[in-house]
């Protein structure tokens, strides 16, 4: 008797990984993104007010 | 914000190849496993995974000793990323392990000490987050981040040490089993190799994604100050 066939766990378990490291990226991504807009805005009223 | 340093840029390529190389290694280098098949392949991504997890967590309490003593947030901007990659992988370990656990104990979940502990760690730090999302005050938010981080990384010894101490179900890699451990597997050589391979991949991975959180710290800080300045 060979080994339980147990692939769609093993697929299960490596998509949820690649796919939460995956949004992870992204999340980081969006935030310097928004962050980086946010500072050319700040400084550009920095600049108004001087 | 500073533009990339090449160190940076040259961790990336690594980990990228590093992950790479972690999943040849778990798929397809790594001897199918006599009993359980192929899901015993996710052991390698848990491993990997639980170890930066815990280790950050570490990483995030001695961070917020340091904050404490010196007062520099340049401690409290590696603390949070320590606790923010952490908590990322450390979820993945948990439900690796979960998947794991189905067709291995016949459940997605059981109260088993392994498991509550590594639960609980988890929820503290996503209180964590809570927290300090509480807290407007750059300084009271960076010292109670600090105490938190601090009183929170005693978990990470504890679940490490859990499977140890008491009875559990919960397979150990390294050290003896409880009796009642089910779902344990001899490791050969290749699996061995494969086990160290992803620890490598995961560690390389860990301090890249670090250091990119800790540069977007630095923006949040910028941001902060400038946004504090317009307003007066």
């Amino acid at each position: 008797m060979g080994p339980a066939n147990t692939d769609n766990y093993m697929i299960a378990g490596y998509v949820v990984s690649f796919v939460t490291m995956g949004l992870y990226l992204l999340s980081l991504y969006i935030r310097t993104r928004n962050l980086k807009r946010d500072l050319e805005t700040y400084e550009a009223m920095d600049n108004e007010k001087k | 914000m500073q533009s990339k340093p090449m160190a940076l840029t040259i961790l990336d390529v690594l980990s990228i190849i590093g992950i790479g190389v972690a999943t040849y290694f778990a798929l397809v280098y790594a001897p199918t496993e006599a009993v359980m098949g192929n899901v015993q392949r996710v052991f390698y991504f848990h491993v990997g995974t639980a170890w930066v997890g815990l280790v950050g967590f570490v990483v995030a309490a001695v961070s917020g000793i340091v904050y404490l003593v010196t007062k520099d947030m340049r401690w409290d901007r590696f603390e949070v990323a320590a606790v923010e990659v952490s908590t990322m992988f450390f979820f993945i370990t948990i439900v690796l392990g979960s998947i794991w656990a189905r067709p291995a104990w016949n459940t997605w979940w059981t109260w088993d000490p392994r498991l509550t502990t590594a639960a609980v760690t988890e929820l503290i730090y996503i209180a964590y987050f809570m927290l300090r999302a509480g807290i407007e005050e750059p300084e009271k938010r960076a010292r109670f981040g600090a105490v938190y981080a601090l009183l929170g990384g005693l978990s990470a010894p504890i679940t490490f040490m859990v499977i140890r101490l008491f009875r559990t179900i919960h397979p150990v890699v390294v050290g003896t089993a409880s009796a009642e451990a089910q779902g344990g597997f001899d490791m050969s050589g290749d699996m061995l190799t494969s086990m160290f391979v992803s620890l490598g991949a995961f560690t390389i991975l860990f301090v890249s994604l670090m250091w990119h959180r800790i540069r977007l710290g630095g923006l949040e800080e910028k941001v902060e100050e400038l946004k504090l300045k317009v307003s007066m």
